[in-house]
């Protein structure tokens, strides 16, 4: 990997960046196009770009299999856990409305943990599944 | 407060239990969640039919949006029917899973298989239940693509080829039904059915409308295994886990039923549907022809788990021959056998994997005398077997009984005999079994075999006594079926 200097300056310089438009997308999501579906896609690539330049080790020290495992169910959990407590505060499944005295603050707070269990979900899955298949031929 | 909550509940418990099972990580942890959620989940749906009334609905708008808007979940009759097959076969598949699962799968792999039996079953659930088209797709693909998963952890290496051959096969199903509700959202700018239903009669004979009902009904029948589209089901089946085959044989092709009935009858109307276009005819062809060439295959297969999964392509062509009749009795024929054929198929697979259990494989040579070292797994098995057959006292002859009914009453007379043929089918192929496992000896030099474990054979019997019982009181099944079948004819214009 030594022999691929530019590649790894360059990849250093533009996966924070990848990083921060991820998040950008991921809270952004509610005045503009975004949302957690992208953002969790955007935000997996970074980390997929890491392991393709630094090796599958590195990626997975950083982000463990285990976290992925967890943290692809927490995503759901969350999402999930939003609708119930809507319910447990009087309203129907996921109607955001009873969040906040008033309705649009709710809708907000509502929408926005709701895109960030998606957000979370989709990028750890995205990990999973490249874990997954990158680290075939290692287990051979 | 719950009460009002149920319809959300019967897809939100298992969807969430999912990932719980996922994080406890530990087999028998996430077994004992899966099963608590698989009895909740039936305990809703049988409240859920107490409650419907006759001829009315549930309705629980999500999120607070009211239909058509948002996407409403809507229970009626036949949908609570439905929901009581899915849950029951779930709850007792799941309950009998821990032992099997703990042979068939490996160790690291447990949690992740109850995680994704428990969102196929909320896939399954959630089609039944939602009243929105476009959300129908989304717990399609959730259901499908666990079930993909589910079935290549079979321990053979082909269950691996199995389950490519179903994605391939369900993702064109998928795709066809999904092209079908976009072409209808472009004529009538609606997901939801009720509305879909009003908006659609003032159409008439649009040609986008008649692209996106061939297109439905292809793409459904794909789902359904429907003769000649079963290819991707026999070897499903086989190399499936013995737990997951029973899971699917007694609910995602029943659900798929469902959703056929849904479109044909509510949505578009039995005078669209079977007006102009020949799809009574081709139904009742394909039927038939199912039931004869699949019941003669199934008479060949030396792996039992394979006959089954042939006997269950048959057994769709009856419940489809019913639909096709068109009339009252007909579809409570096929409605009932919707529910018997549950019954039956999961108490044959179940006692299968009590045998795969014990001997390890499902071939015609390993049920080699049988009958005597597992008395209780193959007397159910026998069971099951008649009531498959369509003996008077079971579950079977009562299907078989409304569905020579309703062609007599057509002045089909040739299709009642074309029936009695396939039981005559089906009475060679169980016998085949019959015939190995209690006639033949176990071969010399072979393992001593003991009877299923108790906590495997509850279950199981549950499931032969519920055949018996559906078979003398028919209370449930007939009582709610012929309501539903006057419901989904009524509703036509």
């Amino acid at each position: 990997m030594t022999h691929h200097v530019v590649l790894r300056v360059v990849a250093k310089l533009i996966i924070p960046l990848i990083l921060l438009f991820a998040l950008y997308v991921q809270f952004h999501g509610d005045y503009g196009p975004g949302g957690g579906f992208q953002a969790g896609v955007i935000f997996s690539a970074a980390l997929i770009l890491y392991a393709l330049v630094f090796g599958l080790d590195s990626a997975q020290r950083a982000v463990p299999t285990t976290a992925v495992r967890v943290l692809m169910a927490l995503g759901v959990l969350l999402y999930g856990g939003v609708g119930i407590t809507s319910m447990l505060l009087g309203g129907n499944f996921l109607e955001y409305d009873v969040f906040a005295a008033e309705p649009a603050a709710g809708q907000h707070l509502g929408i926005l943990l709701v895109e960030l269990g998606v957000g979370i979900t989709v990028s750890t899955t995205m990990l999973a599944i490249f874990y997954a298949f990158a680290g075939r031929r290692a287990a051979r | 407060m719950i009460d009002e909550h149920l319809p959300v509940l019967q897809v939100v418990v298992p969807l969430l239990a999912a990932p719980m099972c996922l994080l406890l990580g530990r087999g028998t942890l996430a077994w004992g969640l899966a099963t608590a959620v698989g009895w909740f989940a039936l305990y809703v749906a049988l409240s859920l039919l107490g409650s419907v009334p006759a001829g009315g609905e549930i309705r629980y708008a999500l999120g607070g949006w009211a239909a058509p808007w948002g996407i409403e979940y809507r229970v009626d009759r036949l949908d609570s029917y439905v929901l009581v097959i899915v849950a029951a076969v779930g709850a007792l598949v799941l309950t009998y899973a821990r032992a099997s699962v703990a042979r068939e799968i490996a160790r690291h792999q447990h949690a992740a298989f109850y995680a994704a039996l428990l969102l196929c079953l909320a896939g399954l659930l959630g089609i039944v239940i939602t009243g929105d088209a476009f959300n129908l797709f989304v717990f399609l693909e959730i259901s499908s693509l666990s079930s993909y998963a589910l079935i290549s952890l079979g321990r053979d290496r082909r269950a691996l080829t199995a389950s490519y051959q179903y994605l391939i096969m369900g993702t064109l199903g998928a795709t066809f039904i999904l092209i079908g509700v976009g072409l209808l959202y472009m004529v009538t700018g609606t997901l939801n059915m009720l509305d879909l239903a009003e908006r659609l009669p003032a159409l008439g004979d649009n040609r986008t409308v008649l692209a996106a009902f061939a297109f439905l009904v292809v793409g459904i029948c794909l789902k359904i295994a429907l003769f000649p589209l079963h290819l991707w089901l026999p070897n499903a089946y086989a190399y499936a886990p013995s737990v997951v085959t029973a899971f699917l044989a007694g609910t995602a092709t029943k659900v798929a039923i469902y959703v056929l009935l849904r479109f044909l009858f509510t949505i578009f109307g039995a005078g669209f549907s079977f007006s102009g276009m020949l799809l009574s005819a081709l139904l009742m062809v394909l039927a038939l022809l199912g039931v004869l060439v699949a019941s003669t295959v199934a008479i060949f297969q030396n792996d039992v788990k394979r006959m089954l999964a042939y006997s269950s392509v048959a057994q769709i062509g009856y419940i489809v021959l019913g639909i096709s009749l068109v009339s009252v009795t007909g579809l409570t024929a096929a409605l009932v056998h919707l529910f018997n054929h549950a019954v039956m198929k999961a108490a044959l697979f179940l006692a299968l994997g009590a045998v795969v259990y014990r001997v390890g494989g499902a071939r015609l040579e390993d049920m080699k005398g049988l009958g005597r070292a597992m008395p209780l797994t193959l007397a159910a098995f026998v069971a099951g077997g008649l009531s498959l057959i369509g003996v008077p006292l079971t579950a079977g002859f009562i299907s078989k009984w409304y569905l020579v009914l309703a062609a007599l009453e057509a002045g089909w007379w040739p299709i009642a005999l074309l029936v009695l043929i396939g039981s005559l089918l089906a009475v060679v192929y169980v016998w085949r079994v019959v015939e190995t496992a209690y006639m033949q000896p176990r071969p010399a030099g072979a393992a001593a075999v003991s009877e299923a474990p108790w906590h495997m054979l509850l279950p199981i019997w549950a499931l032969v006594v519920a055949n018996v019982w559906l078979g003398i009181d028919t209370d449930l099944t007939v009582g709610i079926a012929g309501g539903v079948a006057v419901e989904l004819l009524g509703g036509a214009p």
